[in-house]
């Protein structure tokens, strides 16, 4: 497993501007290994370093968010946040992370013991392996695979099982509850994200990450791709907001009738790999929504402005890529705090009844652009 | 027809969602709107609204003197007996015996701010003070007397 990838096609327009890159780390990091140890130490070097890079993210990430998505929801309810620990209370998720290691991991008397604790553990190694084929910056991704974005709809369903493990082996009836709901609300919803995602395929005529990537050099499918484009982008993050369990498609947690769902009986870090594993979710759909529809790393270009797209090309790819991520999950925030909690039967009505449907359609209308070459 | 109206309930939900998406976009990036008061750290500048109902208060003026007569009309509407009036006679100059309280015994620890005895006072002789800071080390300093000792009567107060 290369940290880089060698991406074969040449792009004589982004070789014009040097653009800082992760790419050149990478690749002395990797000529450096192979100078030194034999191929399969550098190989077994090379994975320990992916891991503790991803695991360092997953770390990173969980503080962030959780403090961007305290403040967000603070400012939206006309509160301050936290604003206690550390400068304007940025430490607060650090804290809060120090408390659940030290709490007590307990495990309930009737709980089946072994399902139990390898629920959140599943959560997270499936969070993990998402983590693989998403392009963080130009040329630089763990796993360069050509079914990528197949490969991350067919890994996210995988969700599902922890949720369900975690609610049937805490015998109780909450959790149980929040995790058949969970079960019902993914397995429904994933039809339209996949449906929306493969609009984008139809357009990019490719599964594999980079290639999409490459295609928006000229512009972003979600410009390029006309209203369709837009209706695949609008249903595809309701859909992802459905998937990962967040308000206003909470139901799986649901905090006023089920207590907290499928996690109700968990305490201390397993709670937190939890937690954890929600808001790396998040992270990682917003991060496929910005790579199929805003360009994933690909700098923002207007047609002919030649000084403008210049010094849009000077911004490093990955400041592009994670600009457009925390957009994408700002979006799911205000989401989150703007609006109520579906019941049950208007949130399988909402699939069925209308998103299904319209993405179908939807999905006829852009194979029918992508034959007529009708996008630009 | 079924299709234009199933258009019509896509078109209006989004509306309606983008509604209360406006609302919290605005407030997220007007921060001057936060209502929030950083309690401890503003005990000085904090402003109470008038309508705030900390605790029963009796005032009294410069001398010495309130407005209860006695009428025992806050005990009755208590819902929760925490107000006891105690009534005394005074003597007035002309010789006649004239109800007045010896004491208003409140007891804070049975109220719950309900203003029933603002409201049913005919004299307005207690009203609702904005402290709130009540918590103590003994309980029976909750119990208060609400009159002042060697307080009077206001005259023309009947």
């Amino acid at each position: 497993m290369p940290l880089t990838s060698a991406f074969s096609i040449p792009f004589s327009r982004f070789d014009i501007h040097k653009m800082w890159s992760l790419t050149d780390i990478t690749t002395n990091i990797h000529d450096w290994l192979n100078e030194t140890f034999s191929p399969t130490w550098v190989l077994i070097i090379e994975m320990v370093i992916a891991g503790i890079a991803v695991i360092g993210l997953f770390a990173v990430l969980g503080l962030v968010l959780v403090i961007m998505e305290r403040k967000v929801s603070a400012w939206m309810q006309i509160r301050l946040g936290p604003n206690r620990v550390g400068p304007k209370g940025l430490l607060q998720s650090l804290a809060d992370t120090l408390k659940l290691l030290v709490k007590e991991g307990l495990t309930p008397g009737g709980a089946d013991k072994f399902l139990f604790n390898l629920a959140p553990i599943i959560a997270l190694v499936v969070a993990m392996l998402l983590m693989a084929p998403i392009a963080f910056a130009k040329d630089f991704q763990l796993w360069n695979l050509n079914i990528g974005v197949l490969y991350v709809s067919a890994v996210s369903s995988l969700m599902v099982i922890s949720i369900l493990m975690a609610g049937w082996s805490s015998n109780n009836k909450y959790s149980l509850m929040g995790a058949m709901r969970s079960g019902a609300q993914i397995v429904s919803y994933e039809l339209s994200a996949g449906l929306s995602i493969l609009t984008i395929v139809v357009l990019a005529g490719s599964l594999n990450i980079p290639d999409i990537i490459y295609s928006q050099a000229d512009g972003w499918w979600i410009f390029k791709g006309h209203i369709p484009a837009l209706i695949a982008f609008v249903i595809f993050i309701i859909a992802v907001t459905a998937e990962t369990n967040r308000a206003p498609f909470d139901l799986a947690e649901a905090e006023s009738e089920l207590t907290a769902g499928f996690h109700t009986e968990y305490s201390g870090m397993k709670f937190a790999l939890f937690f954890l594993a929600e808001y790396v979710n998040v992270f990682i759909v917003c991060a496929i929504g910005a790579t199929l529809f805003l360009g994933g790393w690909m700098p923002f270009h207007i047609g002919n402005w030649e000084a403008f797209n210049h010094v849009m090309d000077y911004i490093p790819s990955s400041i592009w890529f994670f600009g457009k991520t925390f957009f994408l999950i700002f979006v799911i925030m205000w989401f989150r705090w703007t609006f109520p909690r579906l019941r049950i039967d208007q949130l399988l009505n909402l699939e069925w009844k209308y998103l299904l449907p319209i993405s179908m359609f939807n999905l006829i209308l852009v194979t029918a652009i992508a034959i007529l070459k009708w996008h630009f | 027809m079924f299709i234009v109206k199933y258009i019509k309930d896509v078109f209006s939900g989004i509306k309606s969602l983008l509604v209360g998406m406006r609302r919290t976009g605005y407030y997220f990036t007007h921060h001057k709107e936060i209502i929030t008061e950083q309690y401890p750290d503003n005990r000085d500048t904090l402003k109470l609204p008038e309508r705030f109902k900390g605790e029963v208060v009796m005032p009294h003026d410069a001398n010495n003197e309130h407005r209860c007569t006695g009428c025992t009309a806050c005990e009755l509407a208590c819902p929760n007996g925490t107000i006891k009036v105690v009534t005394k006679f005074d003597i007035t100059p002309d010789g006649k015996k004239k109800k007045a309280i010896d004491k208003l015994v409140y007891h804070l620890e049975l109220c719950t701010m309900c203003n029933l005895c603002i409201v049913a006072c005919p004299s307005d002789a207690i009203v609702m003070a904005q402290t709130f800071e009540h918590s103590v080390f003994d309980r029976a300093e909750l119990t208060k007397i609400l009159n002042n000792p060697g307080s009077r009567i206001m005259d023309g107060v009947e």
